[in-house]
């Protein structure tokens, strides 16, 4: 660290002579501080508003644009030709599939890892932290890398797109954000616990199941809603596995649509309707997305 | 005899733990061989690319599918420009928000106001394109083009950087966009880096006498100086790799120019609009392997030198 080099500017000549006349004056150094001080906060507070700002922006746009054709219909109908009266339905439910199958799969392994690199991965186990840098640079690769991933991994052997491999790459991009959540908040589970289980004569998977995984429940079911959240918003990795789909599909071996897709491809339509299905689809995602996001904030905040 | 019972039950649990370990194990090796999977299909998918065109790969700017002849210059440099720029208006707005929200803000506004922009980097990225097509597409093309070319045209390297037509898509609004939605998340690890520094010296400053601003540029700053560079590499590496917004916003045109206002593209924007119109097994789709392994190292490098800033804080 650099040592803190503070100058005693306040003792100048020019504060002592404002401090003669009775009421103490800042000088001009000190008063050159104050400003700069200021300034300084008045320009970081104009920088958080900004961010402010666009947030509102963003949502306000959401609502004026998307809003409008927020129908019944636009909820049951399937998307169809233009002009024809089409909804997002099939979008809706190929999203939910997806994101579902998705969680099922990323779910159960990410919580397994979590609990690996928290109970048998402490200090000077190499592989754990091999496993932890290599969540870490999944959790940062670009998403659409995992799409081409799960690309050659499954699309091409079966020679076409399907649900399946979609969710599959949801799954992917899930998986390391719920391994370092469930790790960070079993870490937080005291050492006296387990040594309580360990006492009363319970088996270390018992230990573990039962008494860390039990207490460290909020953290871990928030790690997994915030993932949630991550999936279904996102784009890049479905474009090239489960491709989009204008019919109601539920068959997770064909191409399904799902929403993110389906805003994808009707924002740059030149077709009104169409852009506007866009509009509605993307204000369902941003709120679906915002409202997992602020439930599981305003919960773990007691 | 007596003793057999308690010993099968305690081999039988040593059976189970050692299931229960094997099964962790597994999930473990599962992660790791993601990561390995990632990074061999990509090398295997660009080594018709590679070999093809070897170091004339990286020199090339055309990506002509009609010759089939590719090169990655003009989406790399799109790639790292739209970074460079996203990271100027980015790190100094984390730096004010969280600057702010940590010691100027006080406590229950900061943590209104700290949720409330973490909810931004919650935003889906595909509707920050759509957002930024609607609303910073116009606003560039209408008056921060014309009002910058107006005025600075004749200055000589800043005149080409401004020249080109006024459509409003191209390389700034791409690094706007890229700084809105990395600022939250380097804004919340400068948050956790500024609130580690011990009271003490906070307090020894303003008793010597400085102003909050000395204290954050003398104190603060010198102490967290390598946490932040982590948090400004971990955003850049999300810049790096963001694909939905991007091609929203960046006018899609394989070209190289000094113009920052003109349409170009980037690495993941690339993929994502060619791949559709590329056959399985054609030099195309082999080339856009080549760019997404070209873009999984870059994203890597950029993670292991923030690992590397970070860790050496503790």
């Amino acid at each position: 660290m650099t040592e803190p080099v503070i100058s005693p500017a306040s003792s100048s000549e020019a504060d002592r002579a404002g401090s003669e006349s009775g009421r103490w004056r800042p000088g001009r150094k000190a008063l050159r501080r104050q400003m700069l001080d200021y300034v300084a906060t008045g320009v970081s507070i104009v920088a958080g508003s900004v961010l402010l700002l666009v947030l509102v922006s963003i949502l306000w746009t959401l609502l004026s644009r998307g809003l409008v054709g927020l129908s019944w219909a636009t909820l049951t109908h399937r998307m169809g030709p233009p002009g024809s009266g089409g909804g997002l339905a099939n979008a809706i439910v190929g999203s939910l599939l997806q994101t579902g199958l998705a969680l099922l799969m990323a779910a159960p392994v990410g919580l397994m890892c979590g609990i690996y690199l928290s109970e048998y991965g402490r200090k000077g186990n190499h592989f754990a932290s091999a496993v932890r840098f290599v969540a870490d640079m999944l959790m940062s690769a670009p998403s659409i890398l995992i799409g081409l991933f799960i690309y050659q991994l499954l699309v091409v052997p079966f020679g076409h797109f399907s649900g399946f491999s979609g969710a599959v790459a949801l799954a992917v991009l899930a998986l390391p954000l719920i391994v370092r959540t469930t790790e960070d908040m079993l870490r937080l589970v005291p050492t006296s616990m387990r040594e309580a289980g360990a006492a009363l004569g319970a088996a270390r998977w018992r230990v573990i199941l039962s008494l860390c995984l039990r207490s460290a429940r909020k953290g871990v079911t928030t790690g997994i809603l915030l993932a949630l959240a991550r999936m279904g918003g996102e784009t890049a990795p479905l474009l090239f596995t489960s491709l989009g789909n204008q019919t109601m599909s539920t068959d997770m071996t064909r191409p399904m649509a799902s929403l993110p897709i389906a805003i994808y491809q009707y924002a740059g339509a030149s077709y009104e309707d169409w852009v506007q299905l866009a509009w509605t689809g993307a204000l369902l995602v941003t709120f679906g997305v915002l409202l997992i996001n602020i439930t599981v904030r305003l919960s773990s905040r007691h | 005899m007596r003793m057999t019972p308690v010993l099968r039950s305690s081999h039988r649990r040593a059976g189970f733990d050692a299931v229960f370990h094997g099964l962790l194990l597994l999930c473990s090796l599962l992660v790791l061989a993601m990561l390995g999977g990632l990074i061999l299909l990509m090398a295997t998918g660009g080594w018709q690319a590679f070999t093809r065109f070897g170091l004339s790969f990286f020199t090339t700017v055309s990506w002509n599918p009609v010759k089939d002849t590719y090169g990655v210059l003009a989406p790399l440099l799109g790639t790292l420009v739209s970074t460079l720029i996203a990271m100027l208006i980015a790190v100094p707005m984390a730096f004010g928000t969280a600057f702010w929200l940590t010691y100027i803000a006080s406590g229950r506004f900061a943590s209104i106001v700290g949720t409330t922009i973490q909810l931004l980097a919650a935003v889906p990225s595909i509707i920050f394109g759509m957002w930024g097509f609607q609303t910073i597409v116009p606003f560039i093309a209408r008056d921060v083009q014309p009002f910058l070319n107006h005025h600075f045209r004749h200055v000589p390297v800043l005149g080409s950087m401004l020249s080109g037509p006024p459509v409003g898509t191209g390389l700034v609004t791409a690094g706007i966009i890229l700084a809105v939605m990395i600022a939250p998340f380097i804004t919340a690890v400068m948050v956790d880096v500024f609130g580690a520094v011990p009271p003490m010296l906070r307090e020894s400053a303003y008793g010597l006498g400085a102003t909050r601003w000395e204290m954050m540029r003398k104190i603060v700053v010198p102490w967290s100086r390598n946490g932040m560079i982590g948090a400004i590499v971990l955003g850049m590496g999300r810049a790096l790799g963001e694909t939905m917004a991007v091609t929203f916003i960046i006018g899609n045109v394989t070209t190289v120019g000094w113009s920052l206002f003109a349409p170009r593209s980037t690495v993941a924007s690339l993929i994502a609009l060619q791949f559709p119109e590329s056959p399985e097994g054609s030099l195309r789709l082999s080339s856009l392997m080549a760019l997404g392994f070209i873009l999984m190292l870059l994203s890597c490098v950029s993670l292991a030198l923030a690992r590397c800033l970070r860790g050496k804080r503790q």
